[in-house]
């Protein structure tokens, strides 16, 4: 009966801290998203809709970890008939492999541009129109000023913003809300059967506004992302980042 | 409301232009005398003889007129000036000639061979009125250097009439066109000169000599032309002019009374064009698919930018902001004075419930079309992708572009057959050790890279469409190196054949 009580007080606390150091909850009640033991790394238990999430990937082969990450979270946010556009000056995302991660591949609209700057100036006006469910950029480097204008420009509309980087030489500060990097790991056979298993990414979120870091290990199986057991322990120490 | 034309009789058109022309090249000769006050004709071949073709005022005053033989003119005046003519010149210049005039009125109509035709119904109030309006036209024109005589009336014939053959006053007022024209003479009807010459013959030299005389018995004399061309004189026969430029169904126009230079102006007039012809798109239930914002600069030029928009639209602020996107392109120069806001397309535009969530409207949302027109406005409709499932095994086959934002799969997305996330746009070339024939391969060297493959899926034949495009297939093999990065190899062509390769062509997630 106590300790229900210190676990209320404590919840509460929880949630004043938050909103003492700025955390606004974003309107929409979203759902679970199948991550499982990485929500508790998320501030109030809930994936960051309205925000800008930043992944790094400087191979390619990353980038399709990546994307496929990614493409796991659209598959809960575009349950309900949304749409998402992908823009890119350096596009290599097949549209039909979308359909592996339940998505309808006719709902994204592929923006593909010349020039750096632009991919820029299209994701902030992409993210200022609420009619869209998620914009996902794919750009080499981004300066504080211009991570900064996307984060104002969602925090309006509330479009959850993915920004694909590839150029890691000097990682900079943003103003995104998270910073992951998504690795491959090997696949999942099930029984000892022959050939390639389930898809499987080591998810490190290396910052999280409001919430903790930590690594995981995320398989994609069946529509929805499944737990492998924690490897690294001793990494998933709280660590409260500003 | 009253039907007004004004004719423009350009009295010397091609002497003008020549003498126009000459003024130009004189900036360079200095002593070089104007072909203005000298008497000057053109000629050309004609039945083996030179024949004159067109005079300037000097030398119609001396008594030389078209159509004589320029050897008689000579023994008049022996020294002509006397230029070859240009046979297509008179057509080009009244249709640049009319296009000009489209600032004082949308319908402009050729009228040769010597004359523009307008149809002023309500322009002339912008002007000020009725002789304001006429004066302003024979102003710029002289200033231009044609000599022309302008007359305004409420039909076609009588105008015409009146601009060649009028006297005094050639500005026929409302409903009082038939005074002017009873005093015209029967060539004012735009008559053959057959039947000119017979009525003079007769003694009817004025309308109102014959304009009483029974209906059938002119028939009878003169044939059914003349009472025709009466009847078009006095408003009873309509006349339809031929526009030299199509009028566009939905068009509003702003003129100016100050040249505009500066962009906050053009914004200004495109914000008012814009909701003017919004309401009117709104009442008819229409919106537009593309648009054209014209701007008449006063030396003649036109600078337009055009905008199009993928769902039929009449929200003034989209609008507008879309073509405010492209005024830094516009020039003005010296100014603008007259704005021209034109819709080229149009569709059914139906107006929809307003929601009182804020839900997405997924494709359909009309957010998520203007947020794409912005785009396309800027980096161009070229950019923007959307692909549908098309009914090809082939990879690079088997998607294809969607010509709307709104148009529906014909077919499913398959997915019983893996593929990859990312898709190298060509396939790259690897190095590889394969152990038995169609085994999926040990090892693969790709950008100086060994990977070594320790599970795989596979092969997966896709053949070449025949009916598109000869070659050799493809066995398409899944492989996971020891990292657990996954790839998309294939092989092109047997294994047994002399010449086969293996590349990579994309990564899985």
């Amino acid at each position: 009966m106590i300790l229900q009580e210190r676990a209320d007080v404590f919840a509460r606390l929880q949630t004043d801290i938050l909103r003492l150091q700025g955390f606004r909850m974003s309107g929409q009640v979203t759902a679970d998203l199948g991550l499982g033991p990485i929500r508790e790394a998320f501030p109030n238990g809930i994936f960051p809709t309205g925000a800008v999430h930043e992944f790094l990937s400087a191979r390619p082969e990353n980038t399709a970890a990546s994307a496929g990450f990614i493409a796991g979270l659209l598959s809960s946010l575009m349950e309900n008939n949304g749409t998402a556009l992908w823009i890119s000056s350096s596009r290599a995302l097949f549209p039909p492999a979308l359909k592996t991660f339940g998505l309808a591949p006719d709902r994204f609209i592929f923006i593909d541009l010349q020039k750096e700057k632009d991919v820029i100036w299209a994701m902030d006006e992409a993210l200022k129109c609420g009619a869209i469910t998620a914009v996902i950029g794919e750009v080499n480097k981004i300066s504080f000023t211009e991570s900064r204008r996307l984060q104002l420009a969602v925090e309006k509309s509330n479009v959850t913003g993915f920004i694909l980087r590839h150029q890691l030489q000097n990682i900079n500060t943003t103003a995104c809300v998270s910073r992951w990097r998504i690795t491959a790991l090997p696949s999942v056979v099930m029984d000892d059967l022959p050939g390639i298993g389930f898809p499987q990414w080591r998810v490190e979120l290396m910052r999280m506004r409001n919430g903790k870091t930590g690594v995981w290990d995320v398989q994609w199986r069946e529509g929805r992302f499944i737990h492998a057991p924690l490897v690294r322990m001793e990494e998933e120490q709280s660590k409260q980042t500003g | 409301m009253a039907c007004r034309f004004v004719s423009i009789w350009f009295r010397h058109l091609s002497t003008d232009w020549f003498t126009l022309r000459q003024h130009a090249a004189a900036n360079q000769m200095v002593n070089a005398k104007s072909l203005k006050e000298l008497p000057f004709v053109l000629r050309t071949p004609s039945h083996g003889r030179m024949v004159i073709t067109a005079t300037n005022d000097a030398a119609e005053k001396k008594g030389i007129h078209k159509g004589m033989v320029l050897a008689d003119a000579r023994a008049i005046l022996p020294d002509v000036q006397v230029m070859d003519d240009k046979p297509d010149l008179i057509d080009k210049l009244l249709k640049r000639l009319a296009e000009w005039c489209i600032r004082f009125t949308p319908v402009v109509a050729v009228d040769p061979p010597d004359g523009l035709l307008l149809d002023v119904s309500g322009c002339t109030h912008l002007w000020g009125g009725d002789q304001q309006y006429a004066d302003a036209i024979t102003r710029k024109l002289n200033e231009r250097g044609y000599d022309v005589r302008v007359a305004m009336a409420d039909t076609v014939g009588t105008a015409w009439g009146l601009a060649r053959f009028g006297k005094r006053q050639l500005i026929a007022g409302i409903h009082s066109h038939l005074e002017p024209l009873l005093q015209l003479p029967p060539e004012a009807l735009r008559v053959e000169a057959e039947t000119v010459e017979r009525l003079h013959k007769l003694g009817l030299r004025q309308v109102r000599q014959f304009i009483t005389i029974p209906r059938t018995s002119l028939r009878r004399r003169f044939g059914p032309h003349l009472l025709m061309q009466l009847d078009k004189a006095l408003g009873q026969e309509l006349e339809i002019l031929k526009p030299v430029q199509p009028i566009e169904p939905y068009e509003e126009r702003l003129p100016c009374l100050e040249p505009i230079v500066t962009a906050a102006g053009i914004e200004i007039a495109l914000q008012q064009l814009l909701e003017t012809m919004c309401l009117r798109l709104q009442r008819e239930q229409k919106g537009l698919r593309s648009a054209v914002f014209k701007c008449y600069r006063i030396d003649g030029k036109i600078q337009q930018v055009d905008i199009g928009t993928n769902r039929p639209s009449h929200h003034v602020r989209h609008l507008f902001r879309l073509l405010a996107m492209k005024i830094a392109t516009i020039e003005p120069g010296l100014g603008i004075e007259l704005f021209v806001l034109q819709a080229p397309k149009t569709e059914t535009h139906m107006a929809t419930q307003e929601k009182m969530w804020s839900d997405s409207g997924g494709l359909e949302d009309m957010r998520l079309s203007e947020l794409i027109d912005r785009l396309a406005s800027r980096v161009g409709t070229t950019s923007i992708h959307r692909y549908l499932p098309d009914e090809h095994y082939w990879p690079e086959r088997s998607i294809k572009q969607a010509t709307t934002l709104h148009e529906k799969p014909t077919t499913t997305w398959r997915s019983d057959k893996p593929r990859p996330l990312q898709l190298l746009k060509r396939p790259e070339p690897i190095e590889v050790t394969a152990p038995i024939p169609d085994y999926p391969p040990m090892l693969f060297r790709y950008r100086g890279k060994i990977h070594k493959i320790v599970k795989a899926d596979g092969p997966e034949r896709i053949e070449q469409e025949w009916w598109i495009q000869q070659g050799q297939h493809r066995d398409y093999y899944r492989v996971e190196d020891d990292e657990g990065q996954r790839y998309w190899l294939f092989r092109l062509g047997h294994y047994h054949d002399k010449v086969f390769r293996w590349y990579v062509h994309g990564y899985f997630g």
